[in-house]
């Protein structure tokens, strides 16, 4: 037994599927291979804003080698991740909204086949005029208008809160303080590029294999716009080569395929070019935000009025979710008296924007972190003082009526301070060197579904072979993170055998119970307690069986190394094996069912279901950083991180989820940026062109793990994934003012805005002006009593 | 081996739709991710800008050769032991262009081992667990 009496959990071992993954063995879509197969290419969009006049295939249809043809008059059932708003055709019908719209698919004998016939597709465009910012789409009309089903210009939501009393707040601060930010677009950029692989067999079914974090929703799509009920689909999520959000909707390509093979009778493969995942897209909204904020002159915030307006490129994707996120999370890292939030995500013919890793959060946190910076130089205070007086304290409620239950953000800031030496550096370091610091705080799991339904978000079902032989059935997909692994984990750790004992059948509708999928950081927590409760339901079977055969009462056994033994008398044993056989003799076949959902959260007021979760991450970090004063260049020495992940069920890949979430940061603060040319063309779509730090780029990382045992967590565990994330932005922002005393609003920080921001030429950015619905008003209180769990 | 292939194709298309080696991955088909690199007479090369004609008479080496007599390289250990394996799609590039290092220089300090895997991108890790592990199996041994 180790630390805790856990036998698993807390342990560095390898993850269940590590050989197979430096073996060459895992499988991922593109290395599926059917007998019969065919190919499949889309023709996209040349124009980012055109209606389509006609589109002619027959040309492309009497090549030789090509199956079928389909346009979007074979697709004509619209589908959308959300629910409110299903915008997209898998095939544009009469109008495209982006370079790299799809409008005609093919399947051809190859890849070179179909690739010849998209040239002999006769589409007839009549371009219009694109929309390429915020500010047009805010006040476009007539043929600027993208969509015709939102009510307002280019606009797809405006929401508006007001939460507490802003009014008195801001009378009774000292000083005010009101900034702008920009913070650009970005993309996920997983080195599998995406791919899916469709058979509509002669029994009528259709299987679909896809390199989706969602194979659930997506199931749920295929048969919407396919019109085959969900019960002769199945979804396969194959090995995902990574996501971080950008997997995890139903895209077009996916739904061709399917169509094609229903067409054709043979399985259909389409695996996207570089370019076109960089059309594909879905990824960080490019977000112009204002803050301003009432302080007292001791630093204590009194109120915050936060603006954010969403450039949402063509589509509506996740973008309903993303614009509450840019606002729901400001209130959970410090004490906020009041709160104000304005947010606007607005349509443009540019790929859509969708969920990247922290998903909305990333943007306010960089601004909130760099202006809170700001505030504590202004008054005289270390930053790091100006928050440790005022975060938000376990067991309470938020001022937006969020429930936090643990905390472990003080303990994070204070073990990092220490170890990165803060109060030597701070202000200490000699010109060109800095050294900054920011904190923050994720959800572990949406507490909504996408759709609404009363359903468990995940399931598991356990069968027990008479053999000892343990299988988990999940519908979770692993993308990297470990999910498989952390199943493994909670199931060995539960009958106390070895992980490898253990087998997991996932992501598979036909086979799996629903798991609603990896995004929001949910499968640890989330399928941790499904798995759990079919574990004990089991157990109770089992020990059952197990009290008889030693004549020992339930309650005083246990199951460890391999036995269900007497817990005062060891060596009073069966193994696990005959107490299964027992079992099953006694009471048949043997499995049992879990499933887990969110508890509900306390606030009531619409669009209170963005932000709530069971339980809270926390993340603070430290960059320290030189800058090149002739070149501008930033070169990131070190990154300290102290995270609060509730338990670290096995501490190698919690630090891989950090360490990759460091990276990731540290991508987008200094480098990647997703960008458009004025006809619609993406600037950088490749790979040489998107700069994306190299192994050289990346520095040395600390990771400090906390743990702070959250009742809601499976065995106390929180998120992981994509909390760390957040804090590393501003902190490299707040550390370049610490080197050479410019402050940058706009990110990433490239080398030519430091040059300008050193001339005295960066001009601050400019927010758009719109007048906003009237607010919302809610007050803590006025929602549902929730009951914190001991 | 000898194999029949249409002289157009690259050495990736030949190892991963010829030979049915789907071990070796692709990330852009335009050499510019290291994903599909594999060994070619011990020297890492990027299999989607060669031709398959090229590696005529050559020793070619992917990730299903990496094994041998059913036990894995101490690289894969070591990868597999640390997590350095993710989502493990640009591992098996990795792993090979670590294993030309190590066979030319077994004790890489670890600026060159980050300075042979530069033209390899990984998006999970930030590399910091595939540095370890690729000094884990040079020093050649599991307490690290």
């Amino acid at each position: 037994m180790s630390r805790q009496g856990f036998s698993i959990i807390g342990k560095a071992l390898p993850k269940i599927d590590a050989m197979a993954k430096c073996t060459g063995e895992t499988r991922y879509a593109d290395d599926l291979h059917f007998s019969r197969m065919v190919y499949a290419k889309l023709l996209r969009s040349p124009h980012p804003h055109a209606l389509i006049r006609a589109i002619r295939t027959e040309r492309a249809l009497s090549l030789e080698g090509v199956y079928a043809v389909i346009t979007g008059r074979d697709l004509p059932v619209r589908y959308g991740i959300s629910p409110a708003t299903e915008d997209e055709e898998a095939l544009a019908s009469e109008k495209v909204r982006f370079v790299g719209d799809p409008v005609a698919g093919v399947a051809a004998a190859s890849e070179t086949v179909a690739e010849k016939a998209l040239g002999l597709i006769d589409v007839d465009y009549e371009p219009l005029r694109p929309v390429l910012s915020v500010e047009e789409a805010l006040v476009a009309e007539g043929e600027l208008r993208i969509h015709s089903w939102n009510r307002r210009a280019n606009i797809q939501k405006a929401v508006s809160f007001e939460f507490g009393d802003v009014e008195q707040g801001f009378e009774q601060a000292d000083h005010i303080f009101d900034e702008t930010f920009f913070y650009e677009g970005n993309t996920h950029l997983p080195m599998e590029q995406y791919c899916a692989v469709a058979f509509y067999g002669p029994d009528g079914k259709l299987t679909l294999w896809s390199s989706t974090q969602t194979p659930h929703y997506l199931h749920r799509a295929l048969s919407k716009v396919l019109g085959l009920p969900m019960s002769r689909i199945r979804v396969i999520a194959t090995p995902v080569g990574g996501g971080f959000g950008g997997k995890s909707e139903p895209f077009s390509h996916e739904i061709c395929v399917a169509k094609l093979s229903m067409i054709t009778g043979r399985p259909v493969k389409i695996t996207l070019t570089r370019e076109e995942c960089f059309y594909v897209h879905r990824g960080r909204h490019p977000v112009k935000m204002r803050i301003k904020t009432g302080v007292k002159s001791d630093g204590t915030l009194q109120a915050m009025h936060f603006q954010s307006f969403l450039d949402g490129g063509g589509y509506s994707s996740y973008g309903l979710a993303t614009v509450y996120y840019t606002g729901a999370l400001q209130t959970v890292v410090y004490k906020l008296p009041g709160y104000k939030f304005e947010g606007v995500r607005v349509f443009t013919n540019k790929p859509p924007c969708g969920p990247k890793r922290g998903h909305g959060t990333p943007q306010p946190r960089f601004a909130v972190e760099v202006h809170l910076d700001a505030i504590a130089e202004k008054l005289g205070m270390d930053p790091i003082e100006l928050r440790l007086k005022q975060l938000v304290e376990p067991n309470t409620v938020t001022v937006n009526g969020l429930r936090i239950t643990t905390t472990g953000l003080r303990e994070c800031i204070e073990r990092l301070a220490a170890k990165a030496e803060w109060k030597k550096k701070f202000r200490q370091l000699p010109y060109g060197q800095g050294i900054g610091f920011a904190s923050s705080a994720y959800i572990s799991g949406a507490g909504l579904p996408i759709y609404w339904n009363d359903m468990p978000h995940s399931g598991v079902q356990i069968k027990l072979d008479r053999g000892g032989g343990i299988t988990a059935f999940c519908g979770s997909i692993d993308i990297g993170q470990g999910s498989d692994s952390i199943l493994a984990y909670v199931v060995a750790e539960e009958f106390g055998v070895d992980p490898a004992d253990v087998r997991v059948v996932t992501a598979d509708t036909d086979l799996t119970p629903v798991d609603l999928g990896s995004y929001s950081s949910r499968v640890t927590v989330m399928t941790g307690n499904a798995a759990i409760q079919a574990c004990r339901k089991l157990k109770d079977t089992l020990l059952r069986a197990a009290a008889d055969a030693l004549e020992i009462p339930a309650d005083d056994l246990e199951f460890a190394e391999g036995k269900v033994r007497c817990r005062s008398f060891r060596d009073r044993a069966i193994s696990f094996v005959e107490c299964v056989q027992k079992a099953e003799a006694k009471f048949g076949t043997l499995g049992a069912m879990g499933s887990y959902r969110p508890p509900k959260h306390p606030a009531n007021y619409r669009g209170s279901g963005v932000g709530p979760t069971p339980a809270y991450s926390y993340s603070a970090s430290i960059v320290e950083l030189r800058c090149d004063a002739d070149s501008a260049e930033v070169k990131v020495d070190k990154v300290w991180i102290a995270h609060d992940c509730g338990r670290a069920f096995n501490p190698l890949l919690v630090e891989g989820q950090v360490e990759g979430s460091v990276y990731m940061a540290l991508g987008e603060a200094l480098m990647e940026e997703q960008v458009f040319r004025k006809s619609g063309l993406h600037k950088l779509p490749s790979m040489l062109d998107y700069k994306s730090p190299t192994a050289l780029e990346m520095p040395e990382v600390e990771t400090i793990l906390v743990e702070t045992n959250d009742p809601e967590g499976p065995f106390g565990a929180k998120e992981a994934g994509q909390g760390p994330l957040l804090p590393v932005i501003p902190a490299v922002t707040n550390a370049l003012y610490d080197a050479i005393g410019v402050r940058i609003h706009e990110i990433p920080i490239t080398p030519d805005k430091v040059l300008r921001a050193l001339e005295g030429r960066l001009k601050p950015v400019s927010v758009p002006s719109f007048e906003f619905p009237p607010p919302i008003r809610w007050q803590p209180g006025e929602g549902v009593e929730v009951q914190q769990k001991s | 081996m000898e194999i029949a292939s249409e002289t157009a194709k690259t050495l990736l298309e030949v190892l991963r739709e010829d030979l049915g080696l789907t071990g070796t991955k692709h990330g852009c088909e335009l050499g510019e991710c290291g994903t599909c690199a594999v060994l070619m007479d011990g020297k890492p090369v990027l299999s989607c800008l060669v031709l398959g004609v090229e590696a005529e008479g050559a020793d070619v080496a992917t990730i299903e050769g990496m094994m041998q007599g059913g036990q894995p390289h101490p690289l894969q250990r070591a990868f597999a032991d640390l997590g350095a394996a993710q989502c493990g799609y640009c591992i098996p590039g990795i792993l090979l262009v670590a294993k030309a290092l190590l066979d030319s220089n077994p004790h890489p300090g670890r600026d060159e081992i980050r300075e042979m895997l530069s033209g390899n991108l990984c998006r999970c890790t930030g590399y910091t667990k595939i540095l370890d592990a690729v000094e884990m199996a040079a020093k050649g041994r599991g307490d690290l």
